[in-house]
């Protein structure tokens, strides 16, 4: 049985709280790009992006179109390091804002941090489309087990976990519901895809976590 | 996917598939760095039998965008000359490490020979054999129809209720046969018009409406595109009509016809065009002309063909 450990109020709460400390370490919303890495990420960007304008309305009204200038996506399925490995991966759109990254500091949004092989291969996409200023990472969840020297600036929710299990972030728009939970796959899913290693956790919503 | 060899079989979703991924490729082409490395270190070899400059130089184009390595054979000046047998030439491949094979053949059903016979185990992709199929092109023009009628919007869709004349010589064209393949499985209804002579035997099976008056069906119809074939003087060895002149005044898309269409018909041609007999200067290069576009968008196309065959597992696949 899946054990809930952010509920809705708790993910708004996280998502507040990333979006004040990208302002702060930001100084403002000045030249600010938030990427979210797909699937889940870009929606996870917006709603950041979306508190930002909230919280500095009169900075981020200089920038022309409003939302759009300051949120995108980033995907990075054609720089990953498993491509000839396991199921053929469909890319998903990438999305840059019209000001472009060069010079801008740029905040990379996902939803789990695991192997760290995801933000390697969206960095690489990162360095074929411009050259911000600085690129920080932020993620809701960090659940360990790094293969990668790669770090998160600003982590929703540090959560220690086995190899085992499975975290499940769902999100409105993609699932109807708000929440994450973590499930433990090798008691539940004894014949569960093998091929799914760390750093999959962003695949395409046809094989996302909400699916199980 | 393990090789593209016709568009025959290929499902709507595998379809629309391709068609989203050379979206995303098409985007590559408007970034500062016009490369991706999903082919790193994959070895396409160019196997080209039959003359053609466009659809190699994409081909070429779509696999150095993916960073993949590219070997170009063309028929003339190699071994093939000396009379070396198809299957040799797949194994002297094979064995030089070519992770795809992209084949263009005078002879229909070269490309499934190469799948099917175990001579070298790499994805196949059809770039035009005989007068059979010649599914990226069809893919192309499918992608540039879908652009063209959604603007922005065409992420997913299919071309259902969409209505497309196909003009010119179906007899000889493998780009007539691929579109209407995949036409039909994207759920647009396709309409030929041609000379009696230009109609293949057979073509009544077909699920495609057929037509010997291009005047009647443009109004009658009233296409959303209008597809003109070039006339392959290569293949005229018969006299199919009697002269130039005629064909264009029957079949052509000259000035006259071109003013009559309603200006939102989209005016294809795969190229390399005939100007003035298949189809008018004032069509080709109007706005509502798609060549160029085409051209471009082949790139796209080529280069999603290429990453799906050519990433993943292929032992999965089987």
């Amino acid at each position: 049985m899946a054990r809930v450990v952010l509920s809705q109020a708790d993910m708004q709460r996280a998502l507040t709280r990333i979006a004040h400390e990208i302002l702060e370490s930001n100084k403002g919303a000045a030249d600010l790009v938030i990427l979210g890495i797909p699937t889940r990420g870009v929606y996870l960007a917006q709603r950041i992006a979306a508190i930002i304008q909230r919280i500095e309305p009169e900075a981020t009204a200089t920038v022309p179109g409003s939302g759009s200038a300051m949120v995108g996506a980033l995907d990075a399925t054609m720089y990953r390091d498993d491509l000839s490995r396991g199921r053929t991966r469909t890319p998903s759109p990438t999305q840059i804002p019209s000001g472009g990254v060069d010079g801008k500091t740029v905040v990379l949004v996902d939803d789990v941090l695991y192997s760290g092989r995801t933000i390697r291969a969206a960095l690489d996409a990162l360095n074929d489309i411009g050259r911000p200023r600085v690129v920080r990472l932020a993620v809701l969840i960090d659940r360990g087990h790094r293969e990668l020297p790669i770090r998160a600036d600003f982590v929703g929710k540090n959560l220690p976990t086995s190899t085992d299990e499975r975290i499940n972030v769902r999100l409105a728009e993609l699932d109807g519901v708000e929440e994450v939970s973590i499930e433990n796959r090798a008691a539940e899913h004894p014949e569960a895809d093998t091929a799914r290693g760390p750093g999959t956790s962003t695949s395409a919503p046809s094989t996302s976590e909400a699916t199980s | 996917m393990r090789h593209l060899l016709t568009t025959k079989h290929l499902s709507r979703d595998a379809a629309i598939q391709i068609l989203d991924v050379a979206e995303d490729m098409a985007d590559v082409a408007n970034r500062e760095v016009k490369k991706l490395p999903a082919l790193r270190g994959k070895t396409v070899v160019n196997l080209f039998f039959e003359d053609s400059t466009r659809t190699r130089i994409s081909f070429e184009a779509a696999a150095k965008r993916l960073s993949a390595d590219v070997i170009n054979f063309s028929a003339k000046g190699s071994s093939v000359s000396k009379g070396e047998s198809l299957k040799d030439t797949a194994q002297t491949l094979a064995a030089m490490g070519a992770d795809a094979v992209v084949i263009r053949h005078q002879s229909s059903g070269a490309p499934q020979v190469l799948a099917e016979s175990g001579w070298i185990d790499a994805p196949i992709v059809n770039a035009g054999d005989g007068t059979h199929e010649h599914p990226t092109q069809a893919l192309l023009d499918a992608f540039t129809m879908r652009r063209r009628l959604y603007n922005g919007q065409s992420r997913g869709r299919d071309l259902d209720g969409v209505g497309v004349v196909i003009v010119g010589d179906i007899l000889h064209s493998r780009v007539a046969r691929s579109n209407l393949w995949l036409l039909e499985t994207l759920g647009a209804h396709v309409t030929f018009v041609a000379p009696a002579t230009l109609v293949p035997l057979g073509a009544e099976t077909w699920p495609v409406a057929i037509s010997y008056d291009l005047d009647a069906t443009l109004a009658a119809e009233k296409p959303d595109v209008v597809m003109m074939l070039r006339i392959q003087s290569e293949r005229m060895n018969a006299a199919f009509f009697p002269n130039a002149r005629e064909y264009s005044r029957e079949w052509g898309l000259d000035d006259v016809r071109f003013a009559a269409l309603p200006t939102d018909t989209i005016v294809m041609h795969p190229g390399p065009m005939n100007r003035g007999l298949e189809i008018s200067a004032a069509a080709a290069d109007s706005a509502q002309s798609t060549v160029l576009e085409q051209v471009t968008n082949g790139v796209s196309i080529r280069m999603a063909a290429l990453y799906l065959l050519l990433s993943g597992d292929r032992e999965a696949l089987l």
